[in-house]
């Protein structure tokens, strides 16, 4: 009886233990995003009043509305989610492919190709963007086309580079489809061949279909780190509104349109950082929406994958 | 006769195994072999020639001009800040890294215990990738007032700094551990924030170990002390090199990392193209080193569950 009530403090101690932890460290993750979020629903006069702390006196939706307009935000959201979603899924198909060719066959020059995969990872993307540019700029094909063409402002870099796995991060893509493939049972796959499947009917008919937790997981880093991408964006399509590019312009906009609107309220120190800070809180938070959206829908296959997978190499 | 056919068959189902292993390496790695090519190494060889030239734009093409090491002298000896905003980006990964791989070994094990509202936490302790990078982290460099909303909530809350520094010297700890304390005190949001990726493989890892290593270990009347000492961590031991070398990536290539934004800067309004691809050479180069070091170190040391 003694054994079994003291069997039980531990649990209890342990578990109680636990949940402090766990909710210190919610804390310390959902703090900057409720900072954000209440922020963006204050007015100036919320920002200076020392008493007001989380929830805001004069709740507004001034700086939604502002950001909204500004950030042309039905546009830039479309051409954001046009392209997050096609990188995207240009980049699973290869990369779930290229892992696929890694985990399953043997032959020479796989391991180096492997490490190569790695190398695209710890070269700093900042690196080679400046030669990124030029070759899209003047592209020729290392010298195939006679003519070289101006790739800048248009899709196909994203779609070449996504194509053949050398976007943001495809490296990690590449590194967790590998490892997702190793974990699978190769019964099915000697069953299909035996079968007389090809190697690409064998891919798609019989690995895709198992692999649906490892794909999300990849869909979703690349969607997220393609939807808030400054770099590439900002490197090969310089003039479009994108919602990263967006949300940098807007406050500026924004800076400009009061101006005009009422000189006065200018010219008091109405717009200030202070201000600013408010009107960019809003737009982030109108960034990361869809994303938070996006991620408690895919969730629960994400859950899932980290059971399924063995990323142990 | 008949015997000779079945070898020369059976030869025949082993050969075309191996040739579809080679055959469908080949087309399945393709399309990443192409882009290598055209797209990383390519550009990179460029990036190597740029940092040697000072780089002219024109209406219709680029042209280079030789400087030989000019640019990296310049980089390293006269450029104001480059220096020591190098130092200090080394110091605080060297102050982080530890504390990241510690912090997401411990999380990803409490995550792996069986509890009420698991589902949640994990969700929780991921979010952080979702929200941390990119532009919105760009934007919060620059947004003074969130930080210094931030400062005082963590100020005034959280983090006594100048209570525990009194309470170590009275203690007499020599001056540079205390600083080092201290540093990771105040580095724990960062720390926590920039985990994501590292719970997820460690957790991973988790489960992957073999439920039965445990059960014998019960039996044989191992304490929780000893099954994490001797099981959970040498087999996870490959996934710490793993996420070492994850973290110093992501930590190194993080649109707020100061070096990055010093590199950005130079190349659009500073001292230039070559200079700038001078610097994220140098960067780059330790960057390798450092990795290397790692992960020679590392890999000896690691146990390899076969």
């Amino acid at each position: 009886m003694r054994l079994f009530v003291k069997e039980r403090t531990k649990k209890f101690v342990v578990s109680l233990l636990r949940t402090i932890l766990l909710i210190g460290i919610s804390y310390v993750i959902l703090l900057p995003l409720i900072n954000r979020l209440s922020t963006a629903f204050m007015s100036v006069e919320d920002l200076y009043d020392q008493s007001v702390r989380w929830i805001p006196r004069n709740p507004t939706l001034r700086n939604f509305r502002l950001m909204w307009e500004h950030m042309d935000y039905v546009r830039s959201f479309g051409r954001s989610f046009f392209l997050a979603m096609f990188t995207s899924v240009l980049q699973l198909i290869t990369c779930s492919m290229v892992g696929y060719g890694l985990a399953r066959f043997k032959f020479p020059g796989s391991n180096l190709i492997f490490g190569l995969a790695i190398f695209t990872l710890v070269v700093p993307p900042q690196l080679i963007m400046v030669p990124m540019y030029l070759n899209f700029r003047f592209f020729d094909f290392l010298g195939i086309l006679k003519e070289p063409i101006n790739l800048i402002g248009t899709y196909w870099p994203f779609a070449l580079m996504s194509f053949t796995g050398t976007g943001f991060r495809n490296g990690l893509y590449i590194f967790i489809m590998r490892q997702f493939f190793k974990g699978m049972p190769r019964a099915l796959e000697e069953a299909a061949y035996i079968d007389g499947a090809s190697l690409f009917t064998t891919f798609w008919r019989v690995m895709i279909p198992g692999a649906v937790p490892g794909l999300v997981t990849t869909f979703l880093f690349s969607f997220v780190w393609q939807w808030n991408d400054y770099l590439y964006v900002t490197t090969f399509m310089a003039g479009r509104s994108f919602l990263p590019q967006a949300l940098e312009g807007a406050a500026s906009k924004v800076h400009r349109a009061i101006n005009e609107a009422d000189a006065l309220a200018a010219s008091s120190g109405f717009l200030d950082d202070h201000f600013y800070s408010l009107i960019n809180n809003a737009g982030m938070i109108l960034v990361i929406v869809p994303l938070l959206i996006l991620y408690i829908f895919l969730q629960r296959y994400f859950v899932e994958s980290i059971e399924r997978t063995g990323i142990v190499g | 006769m008949k015997g000779g056919g079945t070898v020369a068959s059976k030869k025949k189902v082993f050969l075309s195994f191996d040739k579809r292993q080679k055959i469908g390496g080949f087309l399945f790695t393709l399309p990443f072999l192409i882009g290598f090519v055209l797209f990383f190494l390519y550009p990179f060889i460029q990036a190597v020639i740029i940092s040697f030239n000072e780089l002219v734009l024109t209406s219709t093409t680029f042209e280079l001009q030789w400087q030989g090491l000019e640019n990296y002298g310049y980089a390293l000896q006269i450029h104001p800040d480059f220096s020591r905003v190098f130092t200090e980006v080394l110091v605080k990964l060297a102050v982080e890294l530890p504390l990241i791989i510690g912090f997401s070994f411990f999380a990803a094990t409490i995550l792996n215990q069986e509890f009420k509202g698991r589902a949640v936490a994990r969700m929780l302790f991921f979010l952080p990738v979702i929200l941390g990078s990119g532009v919105v982290m760009k934007l919060e460099v620059t947004d003074y007032s969130l930080m210094m909303l931030q400062h005082l909530q963590e100020s005034s809350s959280m983090f006594q700094g100048d209570a525990l520094r009194s309470l170590f010297e009275a203690a007499r700890f020599p001056a540079g551990m205390v600083d080092f304390v201290l540093d990771a005190v105040q580095s724990l949001p960062t720390v926590i924030r920039a985990s994501g990726v590292q719970i997820l493989i460690f957790l991973a890892g988790l489960q992957s170990v073999p439920r039965e290593v445990y059960e014998a270990a019960d039996v044989e009347g191992a304490t929780g002390w000893e099954q994490f000492w001797l099981i959970t961590f040498p087999m996870l031991s490959p996934l710490i090199l793993t996420n070492v070398i994850y973290t110093i990536v992501d930590s190194f290539t993080a649109m707020n990392n100061e070096l990055v934004l010093l590199i950005r800067e130079t190349m659009l309004r500073g001292a230039g193209y070559g200079v700038s691809m001078a610097m994220a050479m140098l960067y780059f180069l330790v960057i390798g080193v450092i990795l290397f070091i790692v992960f020679s170190v590392l890999s000896r040391r690691i146990f390899y569950h076969v």
